[in-house]
């Protein structure tokens, strides 16, 4: 079987409109070769796990910068596993204090990229992390 | 005298190498190594003095020797008694205005009891469903004695109105209200992306507001133009400067179709900039835009009062300057920032707080941020001379720059039919992208520094001391709406929902039915749906 290339959904989820974040890492994900699908803003849980799995995608990249991330990441996890898509790699960015890092880590978010990050270290941590899942 | 400068940057300059530099500004705007009274062909004589047109060197005769800036601390967390015990350190610490934000269901319109507000409520700022929630809000705050700046837009009409039903409640007249409410819809669908409805109907509310205030609320000024976020959302100095003022242009447009006098509304129209690291850029920037209003206000609407033409603003340092890391540098960074807004002759300004890329401000954080406005106040002396670097010849080059650009950015708008037409294509939206994505490419390249983020890293101290909204607060704002709702006259607000509808769907102003429903228990969420169900809802075409 011919190795696809990594599909990746950049999803904004909750009601705030930071989309800069998003669209940056979209766009730099997108030139570092993988295949990018952004949803948009104000996304619910229920239409990002639809669209990772309608999609076939291989991680979802979250922006949370609504302080919103203790509810909205472990929705997100949930609501994939319901349809099935509980191999889909997870991982995000927003402004998230450490100790809320530790606990979604622990809940399965794969990494959390802080304010700051260079794309680079992102498109690196996915080229290392996201293997195209067989579908 | 031209040949003098080009002579000595080919000889005498040149002898000296550079460093291995690009010499731009952090909007990659290149500058010279010198400028000379050759780059200012009598513009420092053309603008005159503060206090007459352009107003290029001030909006005020006397400027800060008359009256200091605003101190505009914006705040708002938790529930509404947690966001007044704030707003009362605040005005005890010395501060002369309140600045109020909202958490994010509020902004968008949603109750905090509808299913889209959780995990939201009281996270971004104070959540306030109810009528309830706004009186507690103020409590003991008499809203004669406070100038209150209200940060919402899409749900803006609504916010307004509980405001003015409190002023009511006081026994305050609403000619003794002042205040701001952002309301500035075109920039949402720019930069900030909070709406409700699509941009014609999202501007026919803003006009009715704008008509609404200046009939009954003449202290009121119903939209406060911005660019802030415009630049937060990653433009450059120009980009913010030419939407902000092509946004301005537009709301003006759409009063005088309502058959608005200009005369009689724009002087209460009031602007809010960005204030980011790059500092002769920003000084320029707030001249030029000064400037520019006046002369665009003059020819195209043909204004007269001179407080039609004055451009006052309000303006903020930028918090996407600010870096998690070695979060004590962005004391220094705002510090900066702010002087550049003095200078550039601002009449009220926020300072960012030094931990706010890591969470909510603490209140010794916004301590320092206050103090950093009141240092630059009473001990650099700055306010001593109104406008100190006009003359200058890099600043006075600068200025005629970014106006020269800004106005060919306004003209591309004219070209494409307006700024409703300008979003409907995308374009401000896509300038906006490129330009954050060019920023961040020479980040990433270590081409722009920023300091403590890709230069000068160390292993990471702990983060200060944070505020951390408790998730019970939560549930105690829907239960609160929920007793709320129980607790009203169901009959009587269904009704009042009634009347609004008609308004929204008949074209009537919006503003007096808003009031009654308010007063009769509507909450921001039900009104919101009228919005909704009347005008449509707009969605994220999802450009990247």
């Amino acid at each position: 079987m011919s190795e696809r290339p990594v599909r990746i959904l950049v999803a904004k989820a909750g009601l705030d409109g930071h989309d800069r974040g998003a669209k940056v890492i979209a766009r730099a994900l997108r030139d570092a070769g993988f295949e990018v699908i952004y949803t948009g803003l104000h996304q619910t849980p229920e239409m990002i796990a639809d669209a990772a799995v309608q999609e076939d995608v291989d991680a979802v990249g979250l922006s949370i910068l609504s302080g919103a991330h203790m509810t909205l990441f472990p929705a997100v996890l949930a609501e994939l596993r319901a349809r099935g898509g509980g191999d889909i790699v997870v991982f995000g960015g927003g402004i998230i204090p450490d100790e809320d890092r530790t606990e979604l880590l622990a809940a399965g978010v794969a990494a959390l990229f802080t304010p700051g990050a260079p794309t680079g270290e992102i498109a690196a941590w996915v080229r290392t992390r996201v293997r195209a899942r067989a579908v | 005298m031209a040949s003098d400068k080009r002579q000595w940057l080919a000889g005498e300059y040149r002898a000296t190498p550079e460093r291995p530099v690009r010499f731009s500004t952090v909007s990659d705007m290149e500058v010279d190594p010198l400028y000379t009274a050759d780059d200012v062909p009598a513009a420092a004589h053309r603008d005159g003095l503060p206090g007459a047109f352009p107003y290029t060197r001030g909006v005020y005769s006397s400027m800060y020797r008359g009256r200091l800036w605003t101190m505009r601390q914006f705040a708002g967390f938790g529930t509404a008694e947690d966001t007044n015990a704030r707003f009362r350190f605040l005005l005890g610490q010395g501060q002369t205005g309140l600045s109020t934000a909202f958490d994010m269901p509020t902004l968008m319109g949603f109750d905090a009891d509808h299913a889209r507000s959780r995990g939201e409520v009281g996270r971004e700022g104070v959540a306030v469903s109810t009528l309830d929630d706004m009186r507690t809000l103020f409590q003991a705050i008499r809203l004669d004695e406070v100038s209150t700046s209200m940060t919402v837009n899409c749900s803006a009409s609504i916010l307004l109105a509980m405001y003015l039903a409190i002023a009511e409640e006081q026994g305050v007249p609403w000619t003794a209200v002042g205040g701001t409410i952002q309301n500035d819809m075109l920039k949402e669908f720019i930069a900030q992306k909070e709406w409700i409805c699509p941009p014609e109907p999202a501007v026919r509310i803003v006009v009715d507001m704008i008509e609404f205030c200046s009939r009954h609320v003449p202290r009121w000024h119903p939209v406060s133009i911005s660019g802030y976020h415009i630049r937060e959302a990653g433009s450059t100095a120009v980009q913010e400067l030419a939407f902000t003022l092509a946004d301005g242009l537009a709301y003006v447009e759409a009063a005088v179709a309502r058959g608005l006098a200009v005369d009689d509304f724009a002087p209460r129209l009031s602007f809010f900039f960005n204030l980011h690291n790059d500092f002769l850029e920003e000084v320029a920037k707030l001249r030029a835009a000064r400037r520019l209003w006046a002369v665009l206000m003059r020819e195209r609407f043909d204004a007269r009062e001179p407080r039609s033409l004055m451009l006052r603003t309000h303006a903020q340092t930028a918090g996407c300057s600010l870096t998690a890391q070695q979060p004590l540098n962005n004391v220094v960074r705002v510090a900066i920032q702010a002087l550049a807004g003095v200078l550039g002759g601002v009449q009220s300004l926020h300072t960012n707080s030094l931990d706010e890329t890591l969470a909510l401000p603490s209140e010794q954080a916004v301590m320092v941020a206050l103090r950093t406005q009141q240092i630059l106040a009473e001990e650099s002396g700055v306010t001593n001379v109104i406008d100190p670097l006009g003359g200058s010849w890099a600043v006075e080059a600068l200025t005629d720059r970014m106006e020269r650009e800004a106005l060919a950015y306004i003209r591309r708008i004219d070209e494409l039919g307006g700024m409703l037409r300008a979003i409907e294509v995308g374009f401000p939206q896509k300038e906006i992208a490129d330009a954050a994505y060019l920023y961040q490419q020479q980040i990433d390249r270590g081409e722009k520094v920023v300091v403590g983020m890709n230069r000068y890293q160390v292993p990471e101290e702990r983060p200060p001391e944070l505020l951390r909204v408790p998730l019970e607060v939560e549930a105690k704002q829907v239960e609160r709406v929920r007793r709320f709702k129980e607790s009203r006259n169901g009959r009587a607000a269904y009704e009042a929902r009634i009347r609004v509808r008609e308004a929204a769907a008949g074209g009537a102003n919006l503003m007096p039915p808003l009031v009654a429903a308010v007063k009769a228990g509507c909450t921001v969420g039900e009104l919101c749906d009228v919005y909704r169900e009347v005008f449509g809802e707009y969605r994220d075409p999802g450009w990247v």
